[in-house]
């Protein structure tokens, strides 16, 4: 496992000007006792991207949230969000931001609208005479018109997520900092978030979106920022992080020496056995067709030929040497 | 709809705040108290404690010497079922009742989850503090009048109102009487300021509202228990709840006003030293629940 982080070279981001970011840290660290929750994080959020922060349970991405929210204080490092200190800055800049924090949280003996209401009351920038319309419309956009005057005891899971969402969409945003928006929604609710993500982006919302699920965050993200064990190993665009990741190559033919030796022989990194009849290798800058011309001048017998791109998985796997677990 | 880009390019334009944005929040902040059942049936408890003593009295011969000071004149002149109320529920009721309102105020946040929201909204930690301090105090001041006003309307039903005749001896009219009886309300208010900012404080060191609600409740109870030891004397003088009763003194005909005044002193020192233990506290907490 490799502990360097390639974000610099894939981001021009050095001079704010060039590049606006939504949220940019520098050395972000927060250590809880011995351990180091976060480790020097530079995080770079593009102006409108759909920025997918990923990493497994543990690996300090809530932690990371929080500091940028100024809920949680930095051991080291320093925070900018859209284009102001935090969290020096967090009573101008918190107004333009919505939030939703590992899962909603609201009380119980009241109903969502009261809940909104009480969230709207407490918003010194939000306008009491159109709150009541605010608090519609935001209801309305997460599908809980219907079960608005219900106490928020009674909300299932994925209600009481979607409340959260709605809090988050009470005024007009700039960021929006959603942790693991999807926890406990149905596929039909995550599809729904899934799509609520797109369409504030289409709006020109920066979205940080958190996650521990790949597969929803690849088909929103515009960016990914890849965490393990409190270090943010990558982060760009999705295409560039992905890009990174080469291509592979995977032979299946009986004579595997034979191949493994053509393989070796062109310079191809990661030469493997990856079953008695299949040879992997990384592509690298090796042309595909050399590859075929090396193998069938050495008269090996092919069964099969593919070349893969590594999905989002197979890139965090490859770069944290483990699954979607607990890392610790 | 176009959020970002009026926004954007140089400087983030800050957005206005609303006049009468804390009033809002302070309202916000009473309804969510007064709304919840628990609050309004300790309420309940406290306009309990008249009910009971008016009760009481009107059905047992009435002898005087035993209980406490006031309890005596209550079959005469219903004022003093006001008095007797409060110095029943001062040193029980009327702290539990705070004790619990206080423990909760932040660390019932905390424990929620519901603080990291308000704190994103954003309430910065110093409103919040101001809001929940506010919030405490009102309900300290509702609750010390619920004991007030029941007793003055039960004993007025139940004994009538008459001129009042003051523990000097002297006799003074009912409008002077009830003027008295608004002064006593508002002196038990301010003594218990000090233990309600005690509960503030020790809302900002824990997420667990219960525990913080018992600590509170225990401020109380200890200062009472050093107060009842006599070798302690010479710091009675400056305990949380020495004072509390000190009320009796605008019941006599030459009012010590400096003692008053020196004792409300002292509970807003307290109030004062407690809140700015809390703001201390609570602008440097990690939170993390
Ligand atoms: N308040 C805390 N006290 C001690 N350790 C904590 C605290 N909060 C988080 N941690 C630890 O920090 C690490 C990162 O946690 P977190 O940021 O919640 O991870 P994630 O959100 O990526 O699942 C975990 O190992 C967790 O146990
Ligand atoms: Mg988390």
């Amino acid at each position: 496992m490799t502990a360097s982080t390639a974000g610099a070279s894939l981001l021009t981001a050095d001079s704010p000007a060039a590049t606006p970011l939504a949220v940019r840290t520098r050395g972000l660290t927060r250590r809880f006792g011995t351990q180091t929750a976060v480790d020097a994080v530079d995080l770079e959020v593009p102006r409108g991207a759909v920025y997918g922060f990923l990493g497994p349970n543990g690996c300090g991405k809530t932690t990371t949230i929080r500091m940028l929210l100024g809920l949680l204080a930095a051991d080291a490092g320093e925070i900018e969000l859209l284009g102001r200190p935090m969290p020096a800055d967090l009573g101008s800049v918190l107004p333009r931001v919505g939030a939703l924090i590992e899962g909603p949280a609201f009380h119980l003996y009241l109903s969502g609208w009261d809940n909104l209401r009480r969230l709207d009351s407490c918003d010194r920038t939000a306008d009491p005479k159109t709150s009541r319309d605010r608090i519609g419309e935001a209801l309305a956009r997460v599908g809980l018109t219907a079960a608005s005057s219900k106490r928020y005891r009674q909300y299932s899971l994925g209600m009481k997520q979607r409340l959260g969402l709605a809090a988050a969409l009470l005024q007009p945003r700039d960021l929006l900092v959603l942790d693991e928006p999807t926890n406990g929604l149905d596929p039909q609710g995550t599809r729904e978030v899934r799509h609520l993500v797109r369409e504030l982006a289409s709006d020109g919302t920066t979205v940080l979106v958190s996650s521990h699920l790949l597969a929803e965050i690849e088909q929103v993200a515009t960016h990914v920022g890849i965490m393990s064990a409190g270090v943010l190993l990558r982060q760009g665009t999705l295409k560039e992080v992905l890009s990174e990741g080469t291509e592979i190559v995977r032979i299946t033919t009986p004579d595997v020496e034979l191949v493994t030796l053509c393989l070796q022989r062109l310079g191809l990194a990661d030469v493997r056995l990856a079953l008695d009849d299949e040879v992997t290798a990384r592509l690298g800058d090796v042309p595909v067709e050399d590859v075929v011309r090396e193998v069938v001048h050495a008269d090996a017998r092919v069964r099969g030929f593919v070349t893969a791109r590594p999905d989002l998985e197979d890139l965090f796997v490859a770069l944290t040497g483990e699954g979607f677990d607990v890392a610790r | 709809m176009s959020l970002a880009d009026a926004t954007w390019t140089g400087p983030l334009a800050v957005r206005p705040t609303f006049r009468g944005a804390f009033s809002r929040l302070y309202l916000s902040e009473m309804r969510l108290t007064l709304r919840r059942r628990r609050n309004v049936a300790l309420l309940g408890v406290l306009a309990v404690v008249p009910v009971f003593i008016g009760i009481a009295v009107k059905i047992s011969t009435p002898h005087n010497g035993d209980g406490p000071d006031f309890i005596g004149q209550v079959s005469n002149n219903g004022l003093f079922l006001v008095f007797t109320a409060l110095t029943v529920a001062l040193p029980l009721f009327l702290p539990l009742v705070i004790g619990v309102v206080s423990g909760d105020s932040i660390a019932g946040e905390a424990g929620g989850g519901t603080l990291r929201y308000l704190l994103t909204v954003p309430v910065t930690r110093g409103r919040l503090l101001a809001v929940k301090t506010l919030g405490v105090a009102s309900y300290t001041a509702i609750g010390v009048l619920i004991v007030t006003g029941v007793g003055l309307v039960l004993g007025g039903i139940l004994f009538g109102l008459h001129d009042v005749i003051l523990l000097s001896g002297d006799t003074v009219s009912l409008g002077n009487g009830l003027l008295r009886t608004l002064l006593v309300a508002a002196y038990v208010t301010v003594a218990l300021f000090g233990l309600a900012a005690g509960g503030v404080f020790v809302s900002t060191l824990t997420e667990n509202a219960i525990a913080a609600m018992a600590t509170t409740i225990g401020l109380a109870v200890f200062s009472a228990l050093l107060d009842a030891v006599p070798q302690l004397r010479r710091i009675h003088g400056v305990l949380l709840t020495h004072n509390w009763l000190g009320f009796g003194e605008l019941l006599r005909g030459q009012v010590d006003r400096a003692a008053l005044l020196r004792w409300s002193a002292l509970h807003l020192a307290y109030a004062a030293v407690f809140l700015s233990l809390a703001w201390a506290r609570l602008t440097t907490k990690d939170v993390t629940s």
